[in-house]
């Protein structure tokens, strides 16, 4: 096995008084997928959102690409732009088109040209399926359309790693598929990922380990097979029973 | 979104037609009651001598002037302090709009109370408190707080050293009229720059090359057509150099505080109105907050604010005209106050000054509109 691309060890996050990750361990390795899912509330999009220092963690270590996470890093922007995410409510910019939506961060953040970055943009457009789309707004597209815009514009600089927060739970059942066939290419393609869904369906075709949290804490951890045939821990059992059942 | 702005146009056109009908007849009405009450009526009187003096006035004017030309004194008093207003107010709203969001305590704190304070209290009391609890409480021209033996505050105003022109300072007009349009074109040039070649040129060296050698050209051409009219104190009062008078001071001063209270509101709820999504995927990017800020939040912010944004602009503007309660000359003052009690033509006086508002409120929606207009989003926003 290579190295870790992501590796936290007895992290701990609290919002105020509020323990909201417990004495978290995870290592991820290049090109691994992982699946997380939980309850409403124990965590998973806070865990995420750390690996990228959306949020900040307050105990332990969190490394990423051989970077370690903490208050005194200097170039936080490095690492952003190698970590891609993908967000429940997509959050396209709806003054810019398609288009300059995913040239935006290459042209700033990266110094390309234009020229160079629609380019670049046009191709992954291509690759999630909207390469007709390109000059409209956001605001003249259906939510699926829009959440793949927001893969696209994530991919546009080149990441390593790919953290998803529930990409398709705000999305008409009808449109949830054709996200997930583009998440599932991507997977194909040996992307590093990261993701909290409760598409259990996905889970199985691509999830490399699959993890449960609970109230802030990694409650089971095992592949797919293993997790949803013979999960260990009651809780698991439970929230199982309760997703699978529709 | 583009449909309604040509409504609110629309609109805005019938109520003009309405209102010039409805004054159109009334004056009409009026016009023939007084013709057979014997009562002079009509525009003749702006041609006639004014008689009276004005003690602000931008261009030459003299008590042997016509009322017309009263009228256009007026209109240019009113309009520069309502134009340094809006942009005094402006800048200090902004700052005051941001300072109220800011993550430091006392800094957010200090703007709460400035904006409760000053929104809270009566603008009229705000132009008196400046005028006669304050400037006309400074001390006399004898005793005038001096900086620097060339700029006097007293209470008969601020007394500054002044630039006066002569020949040739047309050129010095041409040479800095060049810097700004070299301004305007190196910014363009650096952000085509940027999107071509991914590397942003320079902007601020060749713009003080460019200012350097314009102003040495200038003065190659025309030498140096200035002389610098310092005041100094002659009897009771200053000589020489430019008076700002305290009516005036202390209206600029209320307005724009006044105003500025308002719009850090404004601001405020205008950026707030920015989903923090926006924030979010942005920094996901890998975009420092100063660019999250100026490519991302500020646009989006702005189409909330224009909108009350122009209404308070129309309301300082129509606010200056509470200048009467202090009798700085603006339109109102020299108009409605003084011709209208010397030529008593109620009517008419009226009517142009409830033109010369309505054309300025009118043309300052125009202009925000059109603003408004090109940063309209298409579609709905997600
Ligand atoms: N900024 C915040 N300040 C205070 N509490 C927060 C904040 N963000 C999240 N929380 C709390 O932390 C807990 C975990 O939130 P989180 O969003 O990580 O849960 P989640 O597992 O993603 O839930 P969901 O499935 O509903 O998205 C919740 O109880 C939430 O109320
Ligand atoms: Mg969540």
């Amino acid at each position: 096995m290579t190295d870790p691309v992501i590796r936290i060890s007895n992290m701990n996050k609290w919002f105020g008084t509020f323990h909201v990750l417990r004495d978290i361990n995870l290592q991820v390795a290049a090109g691994e997928k992982i699946v997380i899912c939980g309850p409403s509330g124990s965590g998973k999009s806070t865990l995420i959102r750390c690996l990228n220092r959306l949020e900040h963690h307050q105990e332990g270590h969190i490394e990423v690409e051989g970077v370690s996470l903490d208050g005194s890093m200097k170039n936080l922007e490095s690492i952003r732009s190698n970590v891609g995410m993908v967000f429940q409510q997509f959050n396209l910019f709806p003054h810019m088109s398609v288009l300059e939506n995913c040239t935006l961060a290459p042209i700033w953040v990266k110094q390309k040209t234009k020229q160079e970055a629609e380019a670049l943009a046009r191709q992954f457009l291509e690759r999630v399926r909207i390469p007709d789309q390109a000059d409209k707004y956001p605001g003249q597209l259906s939510g699926g359309q829009q959440q793949r815009v927001a893969i696209a514009r994530a991919l546009c600089m080149n990441p390593d790693i790919m953290l998803f927060d529930e990409p398709t739970s705000a999305l008409d059942p009808e449109m949830i598929k054709e996200v997930l066939d583009v998440m599932v290419e991507l997977a194909e393609d040996g992307m590093t990922m990261l993701c909290v869904t409760h598409e259990m369906g996905f889970a199985r075709q691509v999830a490399d380990r699959v993890i449960f949290m609970d109230e802030g804490e990694i409650v089971e951890e095992n592949e797919p097979e293993a997790f949803f045939s013979n999960p260990q821990n009651e809780r698991t059992k439970m929230f199982l029973s309760q997703v699978l059942s529709h | 979104m583009r449909s309604w702005l040509n409504r609110d146009a629309l609109l805005q056109a019938i109520v003009l037609l309405a209102v010039v009908a409805g004054m159109v007849w009334l004056v009409g009405n009026v016009q023939s009651n007084l013709e057979r009450q014997n009562i002079n009526s009509g525009f003749g009187f702006l041609s006639e001598r004014a008689g009276f003096g004005i003690n602000q006035t931008l261009i030459d004017y003299t008590e042997d002037d016509s009322f017309g030309r009263v009228v256009v004194v007026g209109l240019l008093n009113t309009l520069l302090v309502s134009v340094l207003g809006i942009f005094f107010a402006t800048l200090l709203g902004f700052s005051l709009g941001v300072a109220r969001l800011s993550r430091n305590w006392l800094i957010s704190k200090i703007a709460m109370v400035y904006i409760e304070i000053f929104r809270n209290v009566p603008l009229l009391l705000q132009i008196m408190f400046w005028y006669f609890g304050v400037l006309r409480n400074l001390p006399s021209p004898r005793q005038a707080l001096s900086i620097g033996e060339a700029m006097f505050v007293s209470n008969r105003g601020v007394v500054v050293p002044w630039l006066e022109a002569g020949a040739g300072a047309v050129w010095y007009g041409v040479a800095f009229a060049g810097v700004l349009a070299g301004g305007f074109w190196l910014r363009r040039r650096a952000l085509k720059m940027k999107l071509n070649t991914g590397q942003a040129s320079r902007v601020w060296r060749p713009l003080a090359l460019l200012t350097l050698a314009l102003f040495a050209v200038a003065a190659l051409l025309a030498g140096v057509p200035f002389t610098l009219d310092v005041p100094y104190l002659k009897g009771f009062n200053f000589r020489g150099g430019l008076t700002v008078i305290p009516e005036f001071v202390a209206l600029l001063l209320a307005l724009s505080l006044y105003t500025a209270a308002f719009i850090a509101e404004i601001v405020r709820a205008g950026i707030n109105a920015v989903d923090k999504g926006q924030r979010e995927a942005s920094a996901a990017l890998g975009l420092p907050e100063s660019l999250a800020l100026r490519l991302v939040v500020i646009p989006q912010a702005l189409r909330v604010i224009i909108p009350p944004l122009t209404s308070q602009y129309l309301n300082l503007t129509k606010n200056s005209s509470l200048a009467v309660a202090i009798a700085y000359p603006d339109i109102v003052s020299v108009l409605a106050g003084t011709t209208l009690s010397q030529v008593g033509q109620a009517v008419e006086i009226i009517f142009v000054t409830m033109m010369i508002y309505l054309s300025l409120s009118l043309l300052t929606s125009w202009a925000m509109n059109r603003y408004n207009q090109r940063m309209a989003l298409v579609g709905n926003a997600s």
